[in-house]
C-alpha cells in the first residue's frame, strides 16, 4: 500500500514536535498552506501526533477558526462586535446578503462568495468595519460603499 | 547617531493601515526623495497613537503638529509648505469645532491623557529593540535582576497595589507570590493575549505598538517567581501583533536581554507564542490553559488554580497584557510612584477602548478614578449630530450599562462594581438615545449563548433560556411575567456556572433591567421600541396560550 505524505504538515511537526499539545499549532500551519483541514489530513496528524481523531474533530469543532470544507474564492467577514453593531453593522449585513442572494455564514452557489459574522476585527475606531479574505479590512462603510467594495472582488 | 531636522511619525497601527496608511507613506517618501529631503526628514513608523477615526495619522517634531486623515495626495503639499517653508497645513491639521489645533499639547484629547501603559505606543518603532532601549526599556529588568531580590521584587508589586487588568482586578502581587510559594522545579508566566470582548482593542495596540514592555514585564515576571519559561496566547485574529511579538522576542534573545544567563546573571528565560483559534472563552485561565496544551477550550474547576496547577501540571501566572506593560514601571520608578496616579484601592492608570456614539473614537489612557464625563465629553469630545448620551456599556458580554445619571461616576474597580457594571478590560461603548437597551442586552446575550463552551448546563442552556425570553420581547410577544422570569434566571446563571464566563452573562441584562425598566415595558406593553430600533409586529395577538390542565 501506497502511503501518502504530506510536506506541509511533516514541516510543521517538525516545528512544534510529535506531541499531543503541539496540535492546535499544527493545524494552524496546517491549514495556512492548505486552505482547509481535510480528513486524510487530520488522519495523517493524528498518527504523527499520537492524538486519536476523535480528539482531533473536537479539537477542530471546537474552534471557530478551523475548517472542515474548503471555503468559497471570497470570504467576506462583517464585524458584529459592539462598537460595529452599535454604528449599524446589522444593516451592512443585511445588504450583503441580499446583494449575494445568501444568508450569513452561507457561500454562493457557484462557491465565489461566503458571508461570515466575525466578533471585532480590533478595528473598532472605523466601525463600522468589515474584512476581506482575511487581509483588506474596510472602515467606515457604508450601505453604498461595501456595494463598490465587493464589485473589486468578482 | 544621525541628526534628522525634522522626525515625521507615521502611525502603523492596524487601523491606520486599514485606513490606506501605507499608501500615504509610500507618496511622502517618494516626494521627500524628489526634494532631497531623506537625510534631513526622519521617517518612523509607529505603533498606535490612538485616535484610530481620524487616521491614517502623522506626528511631526520637533513642533507636535498632528495630521489626520492622511491622503497620498496630500504628501506632496506637507513636503513643500512644512518640511520644506516650515508652514504647517492647516487644513490636514487636528481641528475641533472649526478651530485647528496647532500641537499635541493643545489637543484635549492627547493632552487630558496620563500614558503609562501606552507610554511608547505612537512615539516608538515597535520593530526596533534600540528605540525601545533608548526611551529606558530594559532598565527595569537590570535593575531587578542585579539589584533585587525576588522577594524584593514581588514586594515592589505588591506595595505599588497593582491589579489585574484583565477583568478581575485580582492583586498581581498577591498572585506572584502565591506562585513563588510553590515549591516546584518547573513553572510558567503566561501573558493572555486574548483580548475577546468584542468591541475592544487595548491590548492589541500594546502588543503592536510596544512588544518589548510585555516582554520585559513577563521576564521580571518570571524572574520574581522562579519560571523558567513563558508563553504568549494572542487571538489569531490579530496577525500584526503576532508578527511584531515575533521580530521582538527574536531581537531581544540576540541583546541577551532574553534566552540563556540574561545580562549575564544566571537567570535564564524564555518566551514563546501560541496562537488562539477563535473561541472567547479561551481568554478564561483554565480554558486558556487547556488551549495552550492543545486541547479543547472548555475551563477547568477551581481551585486548583493555576498558581497552583496551571500549564501542563505545574505552578503558572497568569496575566494581562496591560498589567505586564506596567511592570517596568513599576520596578524602574518605584511603587510610591505608581499610587501617585490613581485611587487607593485602584493605583494606577487603565486603557479604555472608546467606540460607539461620540465624536472621537480611540484609545485612552487616564488615571482610575477618572470620572466617566472627563472621558466622554473632555477627551472623546461629546456625543455627535447633537444626540444626547443615554449609556455607557463597560466590560463587554461580562459587564453592565452605566445609565446617564451616573456619569459622574469615577471609574474604578469599587465604583463600577457597586452600580453593577465592571471594570472588565476596558472596552468603553457609548451609546445615545437611538441605541435601544433592550436591544443592546440582547446582541450581548446572542454573544455569550454563540459563545458558550457547553460545558455546564447553567450557562449553555440558561443563557439560551434568556435569549429566547428577549427575542419573545423584543418582537412584541413578551409579558410582564417575563421580567422576573428573566431576573431569576439570571441570578440562577450566575451563581451556578462553572467559570467567569456564565458567571457574569446575565450582567448585560440584569444592569439593563435595573435601570431601563421602562425600555422593557414599553417593549411589552405598549408594543413599542422606544428609540425604533427593535422591529415589533404591529398587530401582535398574544400567542404564548396558556394552557390550563382543568380545560385541556
Ligand atoms: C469568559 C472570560 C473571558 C476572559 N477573557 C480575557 C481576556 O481576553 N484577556 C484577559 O487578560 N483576561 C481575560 N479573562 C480573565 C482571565 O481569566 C484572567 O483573570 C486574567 O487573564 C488574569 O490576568 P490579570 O490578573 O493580569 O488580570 C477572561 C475571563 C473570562 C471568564
Ligand atoms: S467591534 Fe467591529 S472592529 Fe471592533
Amino acid at each position: 500500500m501506497e502511503v501518502k505524505t504530506f510536506p506541509a504538515v511533516d514541516m510543521e511537526i517538525r516545528k512544534w514536535g510529535a506531541k499531543p499539545e503541539s496540535l492546535i499549532q499544527v493545524l494552524h500551519g496546517t491549514q495556512e498552506s492548505l486552505g482547509y483541514l481535510p480528513e486524510e489530513v487530520l488522519t495523517y496528524i493524528s498518527e504523527k501526533l499520537n492524538v486519536p481523531l476523535s480528539k482531533i474533530y473536537g479539537v477542530v469543532t471546537f474552534y471557530n477558526f478551523f475548517k472542515l470544507k474548503k471555503d468559497a474564492g471570497h470570504v467576506i467577514m462583517v464585524c458584529m462586535g459592539t462598537a460595529c453593531y452599535v454604528k449599524g453593522s446589522e444593516n451592512i449585513l443585511d445588504v450583503i446578503c441580499n446583494h449575494l442572494g445568501i444568508k450569513p455564514n452561507e457561500i454562493t452557489k457557484d462557491g465565489r462568495f461566503a458571508v461570515r459574522i466575525v466578533r471585532c476585527l480590533g478595528c473598532c475606531g472605523l466601525a463600522p468595519a468589515i474584512m476581506v479574505d482575511g487581509k483588506d479590512v474596510y472602515g467606515k462603510v457604508t450601505k453604498e460603499k461595501v456595494l463598490e467594495i465587493l464589485t473589486k472582488y468578482s | 547617531m544621525k541628526i534628522y531636522r525634522i522626525h515625521a511619525l507615521i502611525c502603523a497601527g492596524a487601523q491606520c493601515i486599514a485606513a490606506g496608511g501605507n499608501g500615504f507613506e509610500d507618496a511622502l517618501k517618494d516626494e521627500l526623495k524628489k526634494h532631497e529631503l531623506l537625510k534631513e526628514v526622519n521617517i518612523i513608523e509607529t505603533g498606535c497613537m490612538g485616535s484610530c477615526q481620524l487616521g491614517p495619522l502623522m506626528a511631526v517634531y520637533p513642533e507636535g503638529v498632528i495630521y489626520t486623515k492622511l491622503k497620498p495626495e496630500d504628501a506632496k503639499e506637507i513636503v513643500e509648505e512644512h518640511f520644506l517653508k516650515g508652514r504647517a497645513v492647516k487644513r490636514l491639521m487636528w481641528k475641533e469645532k472649526e478651530t485647528v489645533l496647532p500641537s499635541l499639547s493643545e489637543i484635549p484629547f492627547f493632552a487630558k491623557q496620563t500614558k503609562i501603559v501606552l507610554r511608547n505606543c505612537g512615539i516608538i518603532n515597535p520593530e526596533d529593540i534600540n528605540e525601545y532601549i533608548a526611551q529606558g526599556g530594559y532598565e527595569a529588568l537590570g535593575k531587578a535582576l542585579t539589584e533585587m531580590t525576588r522577594e524584593d521584587v514581588i514586594q515592589v508589586v505588591k506595595d505599588s497595589g497593582l491589579r489585574g487588568r484583565g477583568g478581575a482586578g485580582f492583586p498581581t502581587g498577591k498572585k506572584w507570590q502565591l506562585a513563588y510559594e510553590q515549591d516546584s522545579p518547573i513553572k510558567y508566566i503566561v501573558c493572555n493575549a486574548d483580548e475577546g470582548d468584542p468591541g475592544a482593542y487595548m491590548n492589541r495596540s500594546v502588543l503592536e505598538g510596544d512588544p518589548h514592555s510585555v516582554l520585559e514585564g513577563m521576564t521580571i515576571a518570571g524572574y520574581a517567581i522562579g519560571a523558567q519559561k513563558g508563553f504568549i496566547y494572542v487571538r489569531a485574529e490579530y496577525p500584526l501583533a503576532v508578527k511584531r511579538l515575533e521580530i521582538a522576542i527574536k531581537q531581544a534573545k540576540q541583546a541577551g536581554l532574553l534566552g540563556k544567563n540574561i545580562l549575564g546573571t544566571n537567570f535564564s528565560f524564555d518566551i514563546e507564542l501560541r496562537i488562539g483559534a477563535g473561541a472567547f472563552v479561551c481568554g478564561e485561565e483554565t480554558a486558556l490553559i487547556n488551549s495552550i496544551e492543545g486541547k479543547r477550550g472548555e475551563p477547568r474547576k477551581k481551585p486548583p488554580f493555576p498558581v497552583q496547577k496551571g500549564v501542563f501540571g505545574f505552578p503558572t501566572v497568569i496575566n494581562n497584557v496591560e498589567t505586564l506593560a506596567n511592570i517596568p514601571v513599576i520596578i524602574e520608578k518605584g511603587a510610591k510612584f505608581f499610587r501617585s496616579f490613581g485611587t487607593e484601592k485602584s493605583p494606577g492608570t487603565k486603557v479604555f477602548a472608546l467606540a460607539g456614539k461620540v465624536n472621537i473614537t480611540g484609545l485612552v489612557e487616564v488615571p482610575l478614578g477618572t470620572p466617566l464625563r472627563t472621558i466622554i465629553y473632555d477627551i472623546g469630545g461629546g456625543i455627535p449630530e447633537g444626540h444626547s448620551f443615554k449609556a455607557a456599556q463597560t466590560g463587554g458580554p461580562s459587564g453592565g450599562v452605566i445609565p446617564s445619571q451616573y456619569i459622574d461616576v469615577p471609574m474604578d474597580y469599587e465604583s463600577l462594581t457597586s452600580l453593577g457594571a465592571i471594570m472588565g478590560s476596558g472596552g468603553l461603548i457609548v451609546m445615545d438615545e437611538t441605541s435601544c437597551m433592550v436591544d443592546v442586552a440582547k446582541f450581548f446575550l446572542k454573544f455569550t449563548v454563540d459563545e458558550s463552551c457547553g460545558k455546564c448546563t447553567p450557562c449553555r442552556e440558561g443563557t439560551r433560556q434568556m435569549l429566547n425570553i428577549l427575542e419573545r420581547i423584543t418582537s412584541g410577544k413578551g409579558q410582564m411575567e417575563d421580567l422576573e422570569l428573566l431576573e431569576k434566571l439570571g441570578n440562577t446563571i450566575k451563581l451556578a456556572s462553572l467559570c467567569g464566563l456564565g458567571q457574569t452573562a446575565p450582567n448585560p441584562v440584569l444592569t439593563t433591567l435595573r435601570y431601563f425598566r421602562d425600555e422593557y415595558i414599553a417593549h411589552i406593553k405598549d408594543k413599542k421600541c422606544p428609540s425604533n430600533v427593535c422591529k415589533l409586529s404591529s398587530e401582535v395577538k398574544n400567542e404564548r396560550k396558556v394552557f390550563n390542565r382543568s380545560s385541556s
